[in-house]
């Protein structure tokens, strides 16, 4: 007889090339002959670009020192931004006030990351000191000359923390102008709609760096001699009013989605046109111009580097003036690198951040 | 310098020169007292002439001439407010009352002296186009640069001087065009030209960023004239005498043999000139409605002319730059400063 063994033959592991990091690497990398090749072209592109990439930036780079010639010439001077990151983050900001620059860094970081988790209490009141508190109280801050606080006049600030003010201040004001002259463009009144229209088309047709020019050129020679409006805000207001118009377009494009039935509701419920607005419209029409919105501020986190030509010293003209330092000649490439890799780690920040709160909002 | 911005600035400022306000007679030095510093407008980053170091300290040539500005008006040499600005705002900047002087090597040119409401000064700095060529080429004078070819930075005077140089000399030359001062010496390096040309000063500051310095060499040749130096406003003439004898004083400093280090031991010195230029005997400041001590203070404080070239631009710096042309008139340059008298 034939003893019945009831014991099931043990499942087999599937064959190595259908499973795991091989059959990946089959489906995605050779899948036909084409993509081999493609695959073996990009690899050796590869090859001969990361290892000396690696070798100049890291194995043969200098990474301390007091000038260029501390730097060796076949790798990368780091020593350049190492030395001035000081003066990259602060600008001429005197060092023993830098804790005030500092603070606002601090504020920043504790705001947004209020904001930014679920648990938090207060968000109405937060959100409200963000956008309307903050920027005065930053501006104090760092501007001094009130509490006791020593004065720091506007030409020596600049760096990062110039970079970020001009930023925030810009978008932050912006947003409530934009808002209204989206109104302003949708409304029955046609004296209101005509100027929101003409302000909008007026702004958006001039390129951000004429209005600086404007600012920092034409706009002394009209007010009196007397009278020496500060440069570092002659920029700032231009930004603004520029932002307003483009941030007009898009909360108007966020407006126009809105169904007429939502209008026609509120004015049946007897609600008038600004509370209907606030409570019942805008809300709606926000949450749909979020990523317009954030497409809107990284643009103007870049654009703001603009302020060079006036001679403001933001992130990159820092950057550009400490090349011209006689002591730091050739460093060009690692400046430009660094300046790149700041707005990149910025941006990218504001998009997460974006998608976030839309992942929130949408629930 | 940045010539492209040149014709730019001039138009600008030639529409504001209509509208700036006539700065109002001797007001300056009276401000630059009730301030209590000098306002001064310089470039946003110029090596050897005005750039900030690693402590926001500015430093360089022109910033050295603000410097003895403040320290005969004002006493301190470090009482000086630097205010960067580009080449496009410069001169709005000082007819706006922004600024009291600038220092920004500008280069002294009729239309800008007579149309613009500025004055200029004198002259701080020589400079002149020149061209830098790779040692290896064995080039001595630019006579011999038939048919090569020339990194150059596009929309410049530059351009144009170096057309109307060979068309001159009846040679051919092919123009290697770039954006940027930067992206020329980039270019010269990598060896897209034989020749790169631009103002003296730069070729040095390019030079230095070549990946081997000691493989160019600047020809003697100059073929454009860039005299470089301070401006004021128009109108206030007590402020343009002030900041034209505080050069000059610098520059007598220098052909006397007083520097910063032995100022004081000379004050007891018999040569009538020394006395003089130390307000011992002479003029004094009178004239000047300032101290009698204010070029003592200058070359105290700052230097004499010799001093804050070398320091900033000549053998002390990396810039390495000749005297050339900036050496006294009676040492084989062309520097002459009025007597004190």
């Amino acid at each position: 007889m034939i003893s019945h063994d009831s014991n099931m033959i043990p499942a087999r592991e599937p064959p190595a090339t259908a499973v795991g990091v091989l059959a990946w690497g089959k489906n995605n990398l050779f899948a036909n002959p084409l993509s081999a090749l493609t695959t073996l072209l990009i690899a050796y592109g590869l090859y001969l670009l990361v290892p000396p990439l690696v070798q100049w930036a890291f194995i043969e780079a200098t990474w301390f020192g007091t000038d260029s010639n501390a730097c060796s010439s076949d790798g990368a001077c780091w020593a350049f931004i190492t030395a001035r990151l000081d003066q990259f983050i602060y600008g001429f900001y005197p060092e023993e006030q830098q804790w005030r620059a500092d603070l606002f860094f601090a504020q920043l970081v504790v705001l947004i990351a209020w904001l930014s988790f679920k648990a938090t209490p207060g968000k109405k009141w937060v959100l409200g000191y963000s956008l309307v508190m903050m920027p005065v109280v930053s501006w104090f801050l760092l501007y001094g000359d009130l509490l006791g606080l020593e004065k720091v006049e506007t030409h020596q600030w600049g760096g990062l923390m110039l970079t970020l003010l001009l930023a925030l201040c810009g978008m932050i004001a912006s947003l409530p102008f934009g808002v209204l002259l989206a109104l302003g463009r949708r409304s029955n009144m046609p004296v209101i709609r005509s100027l929101c229209t003409g302000y909008i088309e007026l702004w958006r047709g001039v390129p951000l760096i004429t209005v600086l020019f404007m600012a920092s050129v034409m706009l002394p020679l009209f007010v009196p001699e007397e009278v020496v409006f500060d440069k570092l805000l002659r920029a700032l207001i231009g930004i603004i009013l520029f932002q307003a118009a483009y941030m007009a377009e898009v909360v108007r494009g966020g407006l126009q989605a809105i169904p007429k039935g939502q209008f026609e509701a509120f004015n049946s419920l007897g609600l008038s046109y600004w509370q209907g607005m606030i409570m019942i419209i805008l809300p709606q029409a926000m949450r749909l111009v979020i990523p317009g919105v954030v497409n809107t501020f990284i643009a103007l986190f870049k654009d703001t580097s603009l302020v060079l030509v006036i001679g403001l010293f933001d992130l990159l003209a820092i950057i550009q003036a400490g090349l011209n330092d006689p002591a730091w000649l050739g460093n060009s490439i690692e400046g430009y690198l660094f300046a790149g890799l700041v707005f990149w780690v910025f941006c990218f920040g504001i998009s997460k951040y974006s998608q976030r709160l839309e992942q929130q909002l949408h629930r | 310098m940045l010539k492209s911005l040149k014709t730019v600035a001039a138009l600008g400022a030639l529409a504001a020169a209509g509208l700036a306000p006539v700065a109002s007679a001797s007001a300056t030095l009276e401000s630059v007292k009730e301030k209590g510093y000098v306002a001064c407008g310089v470039s946003t980053g110029l090596p050897g002439f005005s750039n900030p170091d690693d402590k926001g300290q500015w430093s360089g040539l022109d910033v050295d001439v603000c410097r003895a500005v403040a320290a005969a008006t004002l006493k301190d040499a470090g009482k000086v407010k630097f205010v960067p600005l580009t080449a496009k705002e410069r001169f709005t900047a000082l007819q706006s009352g922004e600024i009291d002087v600038l220092s920004r090597n500008t280069t002294w040119t009729l239309t800008r002296d007579a149309s613009l409401g500025l004055n200029f000064t004198g002259v701080s700095y020589y400079d002149g186009q020149g061209f830098m060529v790779k040692k290896d080429l064995g080039v001595k004078s630019a006579k011999e640069l038939d048919g090569a070819s020339i990194c150059i930075q596009s929309g410049t005077t530059s351009e144009l001087n170096l057309a109307d140089y060979f068309r001159a000399n009846n040679m051919e030359y092919q123009p290697v065009v770039f954006d940027t001062s930067d992206s020329t010496a980039k270019g010269f390096d990598a060896g897209r030209c034989d020749v790169l040309t631009s103002d003296q000063s730069q070729l040095y500051a390019l030079r230095v960023r070549l990946s081997k310095p000691d493989s160019a060499v600047v020809l003697p040749e100059v073929i454009s004239k860039e005299p470089l130096g301070p401006v004021v406003r128009q109108g206030d003439d007590q402020w343009f005498n002030i900041v034209k004898w505080s050069l000059a004083a610098m520059i007598n400093g220098e052909e006397l043999g007083l520097t910063s280090g032995n100022i004081n031991a000379q004050k007891a010195s018999a040569d009538p000139n020394v006395r003089r230029l130390l307000g011992i005997d002479g003029p004094k400041g009178k004239g000047l409605a300032l101290d009698d001590d204010w070029s003592l203070r200058i070359i105290e404080q700052v230097g004499n002319y010799e001093e804050i070239f070398e320091r900033n631009v000549g053998a002390e710096s990396p810039l390495q730059i000749d005297r050339g042309l900036n050496a006294l008139w009676n040492e084989g340059g062309i520097l002459y400063a009025p007597p004190f008298r």
